[in-house]
């Protein structure tokens, strides 16, 4: 059951082989089963998810449901979910219990997709190895010694193991395809403005980008159908003609022109996860794709500008948690400010609290044009190096990550270490453009992603093109032996 | 670029989080090598270059001037540290 793709679930509960209730139960039980090593859910919401699906079930037994009634999910618990705790991995949101939801947990909720739980990640989404949660570590089920990746790493991690079909990601540096990468599965960051950020608890406004993150490209398809419709209360969402991202899944690809910037094969690349994402690209080559050649000049600019940025808008949307209205406060506090600077440091990790000092720093008097005006302008010059490829190709594909997983504790003292981690996904979010991980083979028994980008609101061509390497290649379909038996 | 104990406090207090006098050379530390980063952006040549603040360089949306929210008082301050008469309560401000 829980090798089955979004489709063939759907088969089976629209044509009644299955119930959303038993399909539930099947994977609450598997959570229970495996998840007390992997960690991969902050809360399991076993009575909300049994309730939703009998809802769903009475749904589908009255006919006229949406493909997606009935299979059950999970949230990663930066999403805010009416009713239940979303802790966005901080003691901060520890007894936050949201009093609405986000649009994304809205649209789901109400095509009938039963909540089996948040899922675990980085504090605040700071961070690329889910280590720095409150409630621990997130374990990669391809090696418990090894992170899945992050900041959505308990969401990858999940869908990995078979905890879940689907879950849903955000990203603002690389936060879904990273860990899709580390854990092997599939998963995509749409266009900045598809996808609602309403009720998704915000990091770097300008950056974040909800997604789905499942086995396959299929699946992802499916999923980005629901979670993409227009919400006025992000005012950044944008109001666009309704895509049908399955449609053209089977689409040929001959002749699409696939970009290979010579920047990604340097300096830093693992040579073995290097000989992996080659392999990939002859791979598209025999599907027919021409492979040509492209430059990104100023890719070595991505990661410094981004942590001017992204700590300077996380430095200010963090100011929200002031002890006051929500979220942790500081016990006896003798005047405002203490309330304030003791809720603060008590109720955020120390990633967390570096991030919001280096982006007050940067935007403070007498640094805001060496730092934070100087990295906007970069931002514009990763973003056209982007548009000149663009001319010259329909997707650029590369590496995910320098290397496979990285082991639990390596880089957790060495926090610029961690942020190289994401030198070839943060460009793609400082120039907003969609972005894809998908599995392509394995380096020492750790998987390796295959990253392809492609030119604003291209989501559907990226899936296409996914789904026919998927086609020909059975990369998506491995899992874990011990997570394998039925 | 190295960040001394002052700078720590000073940037801390912008930031609004309490730093311990055993933390301040630690959190200094870590900073400084963030700062390093940055410096990388010196080398690049912006000259002329617009700062991007937005990827679509979108403009805001408008709406109709229009009451849209109900009021959700109760269910909002059910979850806060302390109400009282439908007031947030924080440590007296003015003597």
């Amino acid at each position: 059951m829980h090798s089955l793709s979004i489709k063939q679930l759907s088969e089976k509960l629209q044509s009644k082989q299955i119930s959303s209730v038993e399909l539930t139960e099947y994977f609450l039980n598997r959570i229970a089963q495996y998840d007390p090593q992997i960690n991969s859910f902050i809360t399991t919401t076993p009575e909300l998810a049994r309730e939703m699906a009998r809802d769903a079930d009475a749904k589908i037994a009255q006919g006229n449901t949406h493909p997606l009634t009935g299979i059950p999910m999970a949230h990663k618990d930066i999403f805010c979910t009416d009713g239940v705790r979303t802790s966005c991995g901080s003691k901060m949101l520890d007894n936050f219990i949201a009093p609405y939801d986000a649009h994304v947990v809205n649209e789901l909720k109400k095509i009938g997709m039963p909540i089996l739980g948040k899922t675990n990640m980085d504090e605040f989404a700071m961070g690329s190895s889910s280590e720095s949660s409150f409630y621990g570590a997130t374990k990669n089920p391809w090696d418990l010694n090894a992170v899945p990746g992050g900041s959505s790493g308990g969401s990858a991690a999940a869908v990995s193991a078979g905890l879940v079909p689907f879950a849903t990601g955000s990203d603002t540096g690389g936060s879904i395809r990273q860990p899709a990468a580390f854990c092997g599965i599939s998963g995509i960051k749409p266009t900045y403005g598809a996808v609602s950020r309403f009720g998704m608890i915000a990091y770097a406004s300008s950056f974040d980008q909800g997604g789905p993150m499942a086995r396959s490209a299929e699946d992802n398809a499916w999923l980005l159908n629901a979670m993409v419709s227009f919400d006025a209360r992000d005012s950044t969402c944008i109001d666009m003609p309704k895509v049908d991202y399955v449609a053209g899944l089977n689409d040929s690809v001959k002749g699409l022109r696939v970009g290979v910037p010579k920047e990604y094969f340097g300096e830093g690349l693992d040579p073995q996860v290097a000989q992996v994402v080659r392999e990939a690209i002859s791979e598209l080559e025999k599907m027919g794709a021409t492979i040509v050649e492209v430059s990104l000049p100023n890719q070595h600019l991505a990661v410094p500008a981004y942590y001017v940025l992204a700590p300077a808008e996380a430095s200010s949307n963090l100011s929200r948690f002031d002890g006051v209205r929500y979220g942790h406060r500081c016990d006896n506090p003798k005047d405002l400010k203490d309330l304030y600077q003791r809720s603060r440091a008590e109720g955020f990790g120390a990633e967390v609290k570096r991030r919001i000092m280096v982006g007050a720093y940067a935007l403070s008097a007498g640094y805001y044009d060496a730092y934070y005006l100087k990295a906007q302008k970069v931002r514009r010059l990763v973003r056209d190096d982007f548009s000149r490829a663009f001319e010259q190709c329909d997707v650029i594909v590369g590496p995910v990550a320098p290397t496979t997983a990285f082991n639990i504790g390596e880089k957790t003292d060495d926090p610029i270490s961690m942020y190289l981690a994401d030198l070839y996904t943060i460009p793609v979010n400082l120039a907003g453009l969609p972005g894809m991980s998908i599995p392509a083979g394995f380096v020492n028994q750790r998987p390796v992603g295959l990253h392809l980008v492609g030119p604003y609101f291209s989501e559907a061509k990226l899936l296409n093109l996914a789904h026919q390497y998927q086609q020909v290649t059975a990369w998506h379909q491995q899992m874990p032996s011990w997570l394998a038996a039925q | 670029m190295s960040l001394g104990q002052a700078d720590v406090k000073k940037i801390a207090l912008l930031a609004a989080l309490a730093v311990e006098e055993d933390e301040l050379a630690i959190v200094g530390d870590k900073l400084s090598n963030i700062l390093d980063l940055f410096a990388q952006l010196e080398a690049a040549n912006t000259d002329g270059i617009e700062p991007m603040a937005h990827p679509l360089d979108q403009v805001q949306r408008l709406r109709d001037d229009l009451v849209t929210e109900i009021d959700q008082h109760e269910k909002f301050q059910a979850i806060a540290p302390a109400v009282e008469a439908d007031l947030y309560l924080v440590p007296k401000v003015i003597e």
